[in-house]
């Protein structure tokens, strides 16, 4: 059943709504919340799929799923990021105020709605700059509560980061203080979907239900994925600004000394910088959008810090 | 005056964007720094700065810089969105005045930050020509955060009409303003009328109130016009806050300054294809507009205006 989270009038005849699709009824609650950023769109395959699946399953659902396919409805219908009319990042706004602005009112209704699950997920998909394989990111104070849940996403990589203040404004963080134990899925590349990266969160999100005994059909088992935290994880930043062109493929292995890519120069024809991996390990995150400048982050190597 | 480069952003297509100072008195002292333009429509707050310093060119020029006096001026360090319309960083669209203290190994923005930071570190004071997240017309201000370092009584000695103390935020922790407090300097923002367009007049207010503050700090040895009356000290939670419920077309009625009455209609929102009115906006207790909405069309539930209370003067 689709339903109408909250709405507010735009200047020019049209209603600002946002919708989730209620599917089953009482029981446990998992929520299924993407699009906060208007340019990631990973999420909307998910959205799309998991809906489909459970509502041409109903006999094997045993609960309520709410799927909120966009929470920044004027972001994702624009490509803008954040919300247009403000500039805002609205991952930046949560928990929101009802007597606030017009983005902490959203903002606030969104928690409000979503608050009380027992547990939510919050699709993201990096952004138009970077490609992510499929993982689950955690703040080090939530770990321990939500790491064996996370096992069931059949992502690759659980990355627990280190806690960070500007960080507690986000959908997650304020539903996890909340008591709404909340999971962040990061995968794939801004404004694309990759079908298999969908897929692949889709078996997860079915695994967790049948662990939460929401799901009664057969899943088949997930591929336990590498837990980390950010000691294990080097950063490549660009020392210079041109064009990249990367020399490894996004998701595999890569070992210190070897050659991740170019930084090229189109109008004198140099080649400015050679981006050489500082660690051996996995390139879990590589540069999409070719434009650098200094300290444009190229790659993420799981594997032991530079 | 010392014009100097304090560094520069290489870019790919473009030519490099050198991010200047500009200094005046004793090159061994950090007593005050001043930056502008972080934003990329900052146009007012760039002005301002431009002002600011052929004021303290003469100061200098005429002797009136205390010895012990040593200033710094940023007018602007995002010439790189300025140049072609955009707020925040143009190429990713972050926002600097959300990266500090900054970070030399990180992206981007955080290694500008970073540079920004390294050259405003070490002042006594520090100001910093602000502009708000909401689209709007202020009261000039000074604005601080209850960070447990601020000194209000500092803050007074500008004479700007109105001191607002902010309870930060999780996001405002990555400000100038907060990590500047942080790293013990005593930070100011220093809010005029505008931030796209020019207010000569409210700039030459914000100029002003800096060439007072050093007066005030034995800084300068040149009086400037003490303010009419007495700046308030006020939390920003005691701005009262008038929401729209409809959206439609905005017509002011009253402007940030006016005295207001309780049952007095402050905007009319218009159905914006008939006319009609759709809300009469009140502000719900007597006082003083302190901000207003600017824009000519507004959404339901948005910020439309803030009143200071009339007793918050007291």
């Amino acid at each position: 059943m689709i339903q109408q989270v909250v709405s507010l009038s735009l200047p020019v005849g049209e209603e600002l709504v946002i919708q989730k699709n209620r599917i089953g009824s009482g029981g446990k609650r998992l929520c299924v919340a993407t699009g906060t950023h208007g340019d990631e769109l990973e999420g909307q395959y998910v959205a799309w799929r998991l809906a489909q699946i459970l509502q041409e399953h109903p006999e094997h659902l045993h609960g309520t799923v709410d799927i909120y396919p966009a929470t920044n409805p004027l972001g994702i219908s624009t490509m803008t990021r954040g919300i247009p009319l403000c500039d805002l990042d609205m991952n930046r706004t949560f928990p929101g105020s009802e007597g606030g602005s017009m983005s902490e009112f959203l903002a606030a209704r969104i928690m409000a709605d979503i608050s009380g699950a027992d547990v939510a997920i919050d699709i993201h998909a990096s952004n138009v700059f970077l490609r992510e394989i499929p993982q689950v990111r955690l703040s080090e104070d939530t770990a321990e509560r939500l790491l064996p849940l996370a096992k069931h996403l059949n992502m690759n990589l659980v990355w627990i980061y280190a806690a960070a203040t500007v960080l507690e404004s986000t959908l997650a963080y304020s539903l996890n203080t909340a008591g709404t134990p909340t999971l962040v899925v990061e995968m794939g590349v801004g404004m694309r979907v990759t079908r298999a990266y969908g897929e692949q969160l889709i078996h997860g999100i079915l695994s967790l239900m049948a662990h939460m005994g929401m799901w009664s059909a057969p899943v088949p088992p997930v591929t336990p994925p590498i837990v980390s935290s950010d000691g294990a994880v080097s950063f490549i930043n660009a020392g210079k600004p041109g064009i990249f062109l990367p020399t490894v493929t996004h998701g595999g292995p890569v070992t210190q000394g070897q050659k991740l890519g170019d930084i090229a120069d189109p109008l004198t024809g140099a080649v400015l910088e050679e981006v050489i991996s500082p660690a051996t390990g996995l390139l879990f995150t590589l540069r999409e959008y070719p434009v650098v400048y200094e300290g444009s982050l190229l790659a993420r190597i799981l594997g032991g810090a530079a | 005056m010392r014009e100097t480069v304090l560094f520069s952003v290489d870019t790919p297509y473009r030519q490099s964007l050198p991010v200047k100072g500009w200094r005046f008195g004793n090159e061994n002292e950090k007593s005050l720094a001043v930056m502008g333009a972080m934003r990329g429509n900052e146009l007012q707050q760039m002005y301002s700065c431009a002002l600011l310093i052929q004021a303290l060119e003469k100061l200098e020029q005429e002797g009136a810089l205390a010895e012990d006096c040593g200033l710094l001026v940023i007018p602007c360090a995002n010439q790189f969105s300025m140049n072609v319309g955009r707020r925040f960083w143009a190429a990713d669209n972050t926002d600097i005045n959300r990266m500090f203290p900054g970070y030399d190994q990180g992206e981007t923005t955080q290694r500008i930050a970073a540079c920004i930071f390294q050259a405003l570190q070490g002042y006594t004071y520090g100001v910093q020509m602000a502009s708000f997240y909401l689209p709007g017309d202020f009261l000039p201000h000074v604005r601080m955060m209850d960070t447990g370092y601020e000194n209000a009584g500092e803050a007074v000695n500008f004479g700007l009409p109105y001191v607002i103390i902010r309870t930060p935020q999780p996001y405002d922790t990555t400000t100038l303003n907060y990590n500047w407090q942080v790293w013990d300097t005593q930070a100011f923002s220093l809010y005029t009328r505008e931030t796209d367009c020019i207010d000569q007049r409210s700039a030459a207010q914000a100029v002003d109130a800096v060439l007072r503050f050093l007066h005030k700090k034995g800084l300068s040895k040149k009086p400037v016009e003490a303010p009419e009356a007495e700046p308030a000290i006020f939390w920003e939670n005691r701005l009262h806050t008038v929401l729209s419920a409809a959206g439609g077309l905005f017509l002011r009625r009253k402007m940030p300054g006016d005295q207001v009455g309780e049952e007095d209609v402050l905007a009319d929102i218009l159905d914006p294809c008939t006319g009609r009115v759709l809300e009469h906006l009140r502000p719900g207790c007597a006082g003083r507009v302190f901000f207003s909405h600017k824009a000519q069309l507004i959404c339901g539930h948005e910020v439309a205006f803030r009143i200071m209370p009339s007793a918050s003067r007291k």
